[in-house]
């Protein structure tokens, strides 16, 4: 086991070099001149010059990439050109804006979905499965922004139970209200990724209800609903939260469209505005960070999966 | 002789499968919501009821009638003609962008799988790198790179994303049908390496390419509604669906919900209806 996680973090420590190196390529082949359209064009060769070597750009690229990635390496992640401030100090508060949306998300999204996912696969076949499954395999492939347009329409517009923004007016919100903000934007997701984690669920628990060990829990006189929720849950959970972390890519890339409509001050929000203004040095660190979150979470799916079944484990290892 | 035999009971395997799809509830109203779109996309001049980029300021922000059967806009345009013709933009689109994908990946998928070792190790890893970063936010880094949003962009974008994808599942399947003994047998008749990938096992997994290739369609329809609906998918001003609704959604406040709504649906029923499709296949096809 432990031989498999040695390997599996060297592996992600090669695509993680990889990813930096797509990120950082990309901000480089750009045309345009960088020092031109941030100073204006009215500026003198020597300011131009001047600004080049304050940002590093007068070296090579092998040395600017080993400057920016030893930077972020060691925590320090370079200057904004757009906000001229540290982008650890703007990064920080939206990432962490950005997680306590997804964290009330997550919250809210995996009981429902593995609900919605035994409740399948207890009427396996019978219509309220059909209905659950290609319901939510259909309103996963919506996106984001639909839901959410939708969602304010319905819920902030004509009935009025939400607020149609996921930030709270009031200096010092507490925890109650900045929740119910979230809601609508969780709402949301929850459409995107019902799908995924229930159909995985259902799978798991169909598995679950044909092996032996149920049948003897029925043998032994349990109800069949006791027996599921003693016996099947258990064991059809860990694939459930080893998919919930492999869905981490769909939702740091749904949550732009998200933050976008509910006016939400989070990374994606932050993102978008680096792509407008044209801002390298924070986009390329934060594209970077992106990467390396979902690159922990597919490791740490993989694990699980691992964990779960020996047969992934000796492949990997061979 | 036993060539014909073989290819005449593909073709009856192929005719029951397709008997098999039209009883299928979820693939007749796929295909139907999605030939209607088509449909649209091809007559769209003929189905408009007004040019969709003129502005009537006597009749703005107008509530559907008879006149304007989806309303109009803010600068009084028809929302209904601008609806049927942004259908063609989003299906073309994402129809080369998919069939990008699918041709590199399938390239790549067929390669990797057949020459295995380190070649299939490398090009796994960058495929895997390039999975790690989504869509989204790839086309955003492409976009401020270039400086500005353009329709050819969003197609190599999405095509550039859509590769990793197909090439492992058609991988997947070419490591499944090399071990087969008609490989082998092409070998033993020396057959060039592109004739064995092409000719042999190309359409023995061609299933599973179609399966997927439709499963990356509905994923294009979602990246593309997308990346226009943030401004950085097509050129600005573009009748496509996702424009639209980041054009108009900022009036759903002031209950003005018509140029907003009838868009987004029209996204979701696209969406949706390849969705079902692509689940159908998969279930016909046993994949």
């Amino acid at each position: 086991m432990l031989r498999f996680i040695a390997k599996r973090i060297g592996l992600s420590l090669v695509t993680l070099f990889i990813v930096s190196m797509i990120v950082f390529i990309m901000m480089s082949i750009m045309p345009g001149d960088l020092a031109k359209q941030t100073l204006g064009r009215d500026a003198s060769p020597e300011a131009y010059e001047i600004w080049n070597k304050e940002k590093g750009l007068d070296k090579p690229l092998v040395v600017q990439y080993g400057v920016w990635i030893g930077g972020v390496m060691t925590g320090d992640l370079g200057m904004s050109f757009q906000y001229e401030q540290p982008v650890s100090e703007i990064l920080g508060p939206a990432a962490s804006k950005s997680a306590q949306l997804a964290i009330v998300a997550l919250i809210l999204i995996a009981p429902i979905s593995i609900l919605g996912g035994v409740i399948a696969a207890m009427n396996r076949g019978k219509r309220v499965d059909r209905v659950l499954t290609v319901g939510g395999l259909s309103a996963a492939v919506i996106p984001e922004f639909v839901w959410s347009v939708v969602l304010i329409l319905v819920f902030g517009v004509a009935i009025r139970v939400f607020p149609v923004s996921a930030f709270p007016d009031d200096e010092n919100p507490n925890i109650i209200n900045s929740i119910y903000h979230l809601l609508l934007p969780s709402i949301a997701l929850l459409f995107v990724l019902f799908g995924y984690i229930s159909r995985i669920t259902r799978a798991g628990v169909i598995e679950a209800l044909d092996s032996d060990y149920m049948r003897t829990a029925v043998l032994k006189g349990l109800s069949r609903k006791t027996a599921v929720f003693r016996h099947v849950l258990r064991n059809a959970l860990l694939p459930t939260i080893a998919v919930i972390a492999t869905q981490v890519p769909y939702l740091a890339g749904g949550l732009i469209a998200i933050e976008r409509v509910f006016n939400y001050p989070g990374f994606g929000n932050i993102l978008m505005d680096a792509v407008v203004a044209r801002d390298f040095s924070l986009l390329q660190t934060a594209v970077f960070l992106v990467g390396l979150v979902i690159i922990c979470f597919q490791l740490i799916a993989d694990v699980l999966f691992a964990v779960l079944n020996p047969r992934i484990r000796q492949r990997v290892t061979e | 002789m036993k060539d014909t035999t073989n290819s005449e009971a593909k073709k009856l395997v192929l005719a029951e499968r397709l008997a098999v799809l039209k009883k299928n509830k979820a693939f007749v109203v796929g295909a139907s919501i999605l030939g209607f779109w088509i449909f649209c996309s091809i007559f769209s001049k003929f189905m408009v009821r007004f040019d969709q980029d003129t502005m009537d300021f006597e009749s703005i922000n107008t509530p559907p009638s008879l006149k304007y059967w989806f309303g109009t806009d803010s600068t009084g345009r028809d929302v209904y003609s601008r609806v049927i013709i942004g259908a063609r933009i989003i299906m073309v689109i994402s129809f080369i962008a998919t069939a990008l994908g699918a041709f590199v990946g399938a390239s790549l998928g067929l390669i990797a799988g057949y020459l295995k070792g380190k070649f299939d190790m490398v090009l796994m890893r960058i495929l895997e790198a390039i999975s790690a970063i989504p869509v989204i936010i790839i086309a955003l880094l492409a976009v401020a790179a270039i400086g500005r949003s353009s329709t050819v962009i969003t197609v190599l974008i999405i095509g550039f994303i859509f590769t990793p994808n197909v090439a492992r599942t058609v991988r997947a399947a070419v490591l499944g049908e090399s071990e087969l003994e008609y490989v082998a047998a092409a070998k033993l008749r020396t057959e060039k390496t592109a004739h064995i990938l092409f000719r042999e096992i190309l359409p023995n997994v061609l299933p599973t390419l179609i399966v997927e290739f439709t499963v990356r369609l509905g994923y294009a329809i979602f990246a593309v509604a997308t990346l226009s609906f943030l401004g950085v998918g097509l050129e600005a001003g573009s009748p496509d669906w996702g424009t639209q609704v980041a054009d108009t959604w900022d009036k759903i406040f002031t209950n003005i919900w018509w140029p907003t709504l009838f868009p987004a649906v029209a996204i979701a029923s696209v969406a949706v209806s390849i969705n079902l499709i692509s689940d159908a296949l998969l279930e016909v096809f046993e994949l």
